[in-house]
């Protein structure tokens, strides 16, 4: 199963700014507490990234308004939305369509595959992003689930929802 | 006909239980140290996480293989005699094995378990994989990706062990065990240090165009188009400019993934007993899908059935995939 994505877009859309300062507000509550559900949960993730507990992660799911920080740091950890234009320095970014990313963590797609296809771009320190993803490649089960599952059925359906338009795309990706 | 054993990678404790619940009839895997040939960042297990991995595997009727392909340089032998009697006393079914020395410490000290000769060796020869069974006991080599299926059937006449072919995943050419590029750029080296083209010296830089360049130690290895599948950042499939073709070109080898799929049924009537899927360094979605692909496959097979295996190019380095020397010698 492969798609080829669009590029991340050049040109910021009017009012794009603004929406993305209150998409992350929005966001922002539901960040935290996914995070910290998972630290408790999967606490051997942090010893598969040794060094890079510390690194600064840009993830960006290129059409969603706002990108992700992430430092893994299991005594400080952060996990937040930020307006592109208001992103930190990263050590390392990894870019993606949003469900891409998302099956990749739950190991629905294959990270080097994505890479191969160019669907997955990454750049900064790659042995950060190797540990990163050998680190969430080890975690049983599924996030995206286990965080839908913290919503309840409102949650559970979104996420339906978000698959059966990932998977529409791909079929008609494959199509001849 | 051979058993046609289903010999499977994985990279992580979660990666061998997919492996297993897929189908694998083995599941290969190294320590998190230069021990092995996957001495990636992040990758691979500690002896505690092994031994819960082999009562896993065993649970289900499948062997744990331990990885210990890779050449200590002299003076750090201890590293390779303490992971084999780490192995040893988790209970593996098996040490795949490279170096003589290494060979020997385990024929002496843990004679019960048994010795497959990685393709780190490079063996191809009769005499060459002879020298090891006669020496060290070795019950199965695993062959160069070099022969074809003709000269692996008279291989098999000449040599008193078991033959384990790769069907799926790298199409690494070089002859193995001695390949320095990685060190020639980072001084890091593939047989000894188990790692090629280290993550830490491997860098992307995204083109302005749409571009994506491979670097390796600051030198850019490869350059791909906006719409140009990608591979890995390997030297050896690298893409070089030269005096006589100044576009640039793939010099020794091409971002192309073995697959032999379509062979299977001649690779076992050549009497090859295990058939080996590539990749520990790949995720869990690598191994469930490959490995469900090819257990259906090799059942259908056993089973007297056409095998309609599933399309895994989309798998595949480059997104392109090649039977190899499996088919001619003449596949470029």
């Amino acid at each position: 199963m492969q798609v080829t994505h669009d590029r991340a877009p050049a040109r910021r859309r009017p009012g794009e700014p603004l929406v993305a300062r209150l998409a992350c507000l929005a966001v922002q509550p539901v960040l935290a507490r996914v995070v910290r559900r998972i630290a408790a949960r999967h606490p051997s993730l942090f010893a598969r990234l040794g060094p890079h507990q510390a690194t600064d992660f840009l993830i960006d799911p290129v059409e969603l308004p706002f990108a992700l920080h992430l430092r893994p740091d299991p005594e400080a950890l952060v996990f937040r939305a930020v307006p592109r234009d208001a992103a930190p320095q990263a050590g390392a970014t990894i870019r993606g369509k949003f469900m891409l990313l998302l099956e990749l963590v739950d190991a629905e797609e294959d990270g080097d595959a994505a890479f191969f296809s160019r669907d997955l771009e990454v750049t900064g320190d790659t042995e950060a992003v190797v540990r990163l993803r050998n680190a969430l490649d080890d975690m049983d089960g599924s996030l995206a689930e286990e965080t839908a599952a913290m919503f309840g059925p409102p949650g559970r359906a979104i996420l339906a929802q978000l698959r059966r338009g990932y998977l529409t795309e791909t079929e008609r990706q494959e199509a001849p | 006909m051979s058993l046609a054993e289903l010999i499977c990678p994985a990279g992580t404790p979660a990666a061998l239980r997919t492996a297993v619940d897929a189908g694998a009839d083995a599941v290969y895997c190294g320590f998190q140290d230069a021990t092995n040939a996957r001495n990636f960042p992040g990758l691979n297990f500690t002896p505690d996480e092994l031994q819960d991995a082999v009562v896993y595997a065993h649970m289900r009727g499948a062997k744990v293989l331990l990885a210990l392909n890779t050449y200590p340089p002299a003076g750090r032998v201890d590293l390779w005699r303490e992971a084999a009697d780490a192995g040893a006393r988790i209970g593996v079914d098996a040490f795949i094995v490279a170096d003589m020395g290494v060979a020997d410490y385990i024929a002496r000290t843990h004679p019960q378990v048994r010795l497959h000769l990685s393709v780190q060796a490079a063996a191809s020869s009769p005499e060459a994989i002879r020298y090891y069974c006669d020496n060290f006991g070795v019950k199965r080599v695993v062959l160069p990706r070099i022969l074809t299926i003709a000269e692996i059937r008279e291989l098999r006449k000449e040599i008193p062990c078991e033959i384990e072919t790769f069907i799926f995943g790298n199409h690494g050419l070089m002859v193995e065990g001695r390949c320095s590029l990685t060190n020639y750029l980072t001084g890091q080296s593939t047989n000894m240090d188990g790692v090629c083209s280290p993550a830490s010296d491997v860098e992307y830089v995204r083109g302005a165009d749409g571009s994506l360049s491979s670097q390796l130690a600051g030198f850019t290895i490869d350059r791909f188009g906006a719409d140009e599948k990608a591979g890995y950042p390997t030297i050896c499939k690298g893409r070089y400019a030269a005096p006589h073709r100044p576009e640039g070109y793939y010099a020794f080898e091409e971002p192309v993934s073995l697959n032999l799929s379509r062979l299977l049924p001649e690779l076992i009537e050549a009497g090859v007993h295990a058939f080996k899927i590539e990749g520990r360094q790949r995720s869990k979605s690598y191994v469930r899908n490959v490995v469900a692909a090819f257990r259906a496959a090799v059942d259908d097979i056993r089973a007297g059935r056409e095998a309609n295996i599933a399309d895994l190019v989309a798998l595949t380095e480059g997104q392109k995939q090649t039977q190899g020397a499996f088919e001619t010698k003449k596949w470029r």
